[in-house]
């Protein structure tokens, strides 16, 4: 009786990892990171008593993909742009939420007025955060570009230009450059020749051109000289420029803005608790917390607990500059136009 | 008596041969655990990936009824009705399903431009209702996009739809088949050149390591006892660190602001910041490093059993010193030497994690882009095509190897 009971606890044991994670939550890491585990993850253990597994991932849809695909569900909770979510949501990698169930702002207002309209637009997230890609340049090497042109300007302004390795917003800057309206962009991008367009231009400063793959390493890149200018979500620069007193300047021209919600991988074993945590992330306090990172709340209540002195550092401030990121397109050029530009990189 | 012998003969031979089957049967059963983890861990998954190159039955599990409709089709003109009815039938129940992303990778790979057809056509259809598909299904469908209204799609779809294809090989080697399904030359020409980036660059590096590692080999299997061993650890150091922390520290010394291009710029040898890390440079430097063991090692415990006194019998008969080292050491070194270099160019053939780290674009290899249809794209059949192409590759030039040089002559110590 004693020998089973020692290989009952062994088995215990062995066995304790899995029942302790009680939730996998995945995002970007770096700054924004940072801001998500004090105002949402660590508020949420300290009220459940859930323990949470913070895993930072670069984006994209693959590895959803590879987890569903292969039946083998390893998160919970993830982090999404939507610019992935319409092709996440539409292949089935995630759960469809009930957003009825959503707690109302701080200050009454019900969920669904509460939420900006993007926000709860896709059946399979809850908005996050509005953020922006942007690009930035580092002040300390003098006068630098101020526009998309500029950025594909290599004659004007040499040097490295830092990319991330992804067709998303870089084939709509290089329509933009090439002097398609914005307005135009995703139109253009639809065609054959819109797109060959868009490469064409790219290829004017592919050498010069450094590829990075998760946002993290942009404010890195920047830093320690590996290249002059940067694309960059809005809020890792203004961390480095607020936290560290970096030298570098955000230049808002033709960002590229969009949203990121929390949304729940597909036969998640942990459906409950991950929605328990998305319904605790997205309330009005947590929300407005992400103005640590310069980026703006989607709760209207949210918005209005933010400073004046942080409005003109949001993305909802550069609007008018700015470009809508579209879902819906890259739902459904995503898969093609990524392995295009795979092979364009290779040649 | 004489009618006895035989008898204990043929008992004696009996039992001999139950002997010899029992030793050759726990002979057998201690190889057994090996010849199981070799089935599971090498020969299973090796052809299971061949399979998978040829064999993709994704679409012909997705849409079974349209595909049987289409097989009466002759392909030159448009399909009945019929059976756009039954595909767009398919497609709702696929866009409520959530697999329509599936079929639309599928076709995009048979139909460069379909996957956006596809999954826009699927949203289109996913809330109208059946009996508006039953009779009205082709208009919707072609409303949906025009491009259902292009033989050549459903062409496409047909190609697809074949469990079996010799596509992915296809791809592997740059060419594919266009709309009367005859083979051309694909648009996009990558995968060729990149293997014969992959075999240049597993070539350069054999030969650095060889100049690198003879002398250093040499040096070693003539040295004092104490010397040589002094020498190892620092041959073996290296081996025995971490693959990531090497190819790291080897970004660290190359970056843009990295040592050596601090000390170049110091020294006033350079201007300005050479550009090394994230090349072709960056790859084959770090990989002579990462796998310089592998071509000192075999040499050096060769060249510690070459009889000293050929050299020196050579010598003393008048021989030049580099002459004697050609006639005489080289052939005796060869096996190692074979060996070594064996060793070298395939593992560098299939190398991934150094390309991957410090090769940027210009350095990646196949292996990296095997990895990228693994990973990212999941493209799984064109990796397993790509994988066993390169299978092939290495086969043949072992084959190659053997035949010139021979396999028999190849040494490890």
């Amino acid at each position: 009786m004693k020998k089973h009971l020692t290989l009952l606890a062994t088995v215990a044991l062995l066995a304790s990892p899995a029942v302790a994670q009680d939730l996998t939550v995945t995002s970007f890491g770096g700054a924004y990171g940072a801001a998500q585990k004090e105002h949402m993850i660590d508020p949420f253990v300290a009220e459940t008593g859930v323990n949470i597994l913070f895993e930072d991932y670069g984006g994209g849809v693959a590895e959803m993909k590879a987890q569903v695909e292969a039946g083998n569900i390893q998160w919970d909770v993830v982090d999404i742009e939507v610019i992935d979510l319409e092709r996440a949501c539409a292949e089935g990698y995630l759960e469809v939420l009930d957003q009825s169930v959503l707690p109302d702002g701080d200050d009454g207002t019900a969920a669904a007025d509460d939420f900006i309209p993007d926000a709860l637009a896709n059946e399979c997230g809850v908005g996050n955060i509005v953020w922006s890609v942007v690009f930035a340049v580092n002040t300390e090497n003098g006068p630098g570009p101020e526009s998309i042109a500029d950025f594909f300007d290599t004659e004007a302004f040499p040097g490295k230009r830092g990319l991330r390795k992804r067709p998303q917003v870089n084939m709509e800057w290089a329509l933009i450059a090439d002097g398609v309206a914005p307005e135009d962009v995703y139109a253009t991008l639809s065609t054959d020749e819109g797109q060959a367009r868009a490469f064409a231009k790219l290829d004017t400063i592919k050498d010069d051109i450094v590829w990075y793959d998760s946002w993290s390493q942009a404010p890195v890149l920047l830093n320690d000289g590996g290249a002059q200018m940067v694309q960059s979500a809005n809020g890792r620069i203004f961390a480095a420029i607020k936290d560290d007193g970096a030298p570098f300047s955000i230049v808002w021209d033709s960002h590229v803005y969009d949203l990121d919600v929390w949304a729940i991988m597909k036969g998640s074993p942990n459906l409950e608790t991950a929605m328990e945590f998305v319904k605790s992330a997205t309330r009005t306090v947590p929300l407005s917390g992400m103005q640590d990172v310069a980026y703006g709340p989607t709760r209207k209540s949210a918005q209005a607990l933010l400073p004046e002195s942080v409005k003109q550092d949001l993305p909802t401030a550069h609007l008018d500059e700015g470009l809508k990121a579209d879902g819906i397109f890259w739902a459904d050029y995503g898969e093609s136009l990524g392995e295009k530009f795979n092979e364009w990189l290779l040649q | 008596m004489t009618a006895a012998t035989p008898n204990l003969d043929r008992a004696d031979a009996r039992n001999a041969a139950r002997e010899a089957r029992k030793r050759k049967l726990q002979a057998f059963l201690f190889v057994v655990p090996l010849l199981v983890f070799i089935i599971f861990a090498f020969v299973a998954p090796i052809t299971t990936m061949l399979y998978r190159s040829i064999h993709n039955p994704t679409v012909a599990n997705l849409v079974p009824e349209t595909l049987a409709a289409l097989a009466e089709w002759s392909g030159d003109d448009m399909p009945d009705d019929a059976v756009l009815i039954q595909f767009a039938a398919d497609m709702k129940r696929m866009a409520n399903d959530r697999t329509s992303g599936k079929l639309a990778d599928e076709i995009n790979r048979a139909l460069p431009g379909m996957s956006s057809v596809v999954k826009s056509t699927a949203r289109a259809l996913r809330r109208v209702d059946d009996a508006e598909i039953a009779s009205n299904g082709a208009t919707l469908l072609k409303d949906a996009n025009d491009r259902w209204a292009d033989p050549a799609t459903w062409r496409a779809l047909k190609a697809a739809g074949k469990p079996y294809t010799d596509s992915y090989y296809l791809t592997s080697v740059d060419l594919e088949r266009d709309a009367d399904r005859s083979i051309v030359q694909r648009d996009t020409q990558i995968y060729v050149k990149l293997y014969t980036k992959t075999l240049r660059m597993a070539l350069i590096i054999t030969l650095l390591t060889v100049l690198l590692g003879y002398p250093l080999a040499f040096y070693m299997a003539h040295a004092s006892d104490k010397m040589a061993n002094f020498l190892m650890v620092f041959v073996l150091l290296p081996f025995w660190t971490s693959l990531l922390v090497r190819t790291t520290a080897w970004i660290a010394l190359l970056q843009t602001n990295g040592v050596v291009n601090s000390t170049l710029m110091a020294l006033g040898i350079a201007d300005e910041p050479l550009e090394m890390l994230y090349t072709q440079f960056s790859t084959v430097i770090a990989m002579t490093h990462i796998l310089l063991p592998f071509m000192v090692l075999p040499l050096y415990s060769v060249m510690r059993g070459i009889d000293q006194s050929y050299m020196r019998a050579a010598l003393s008969m008048g021989s030049k010193p580099l002459g004697a080292w050609y006639k005489i050491y080289l052939p005796m070194s060869l096996p190692g030497l074979s060996a070594g270099a064996l060793l070298v160019f395939i593992i560098s053939v299939g190398y991934y994690i150094t390309p991957a780290l410090v090769g940027g674009t210009d350095g990646q290899m196949i292996s990296n882009i095997i990895a990228f249809h693994m990973q990212t794209s999941n493209n799984w059949e064109l990796a397993a095509a790509l994988g066993s192409l390169l299978l092939v590759i290495i086969l043949l030039l072992y084959w190659l190897f053997d035949r010139f040089v021979g396999a028999s002559n190849i040494k490890l110590g």
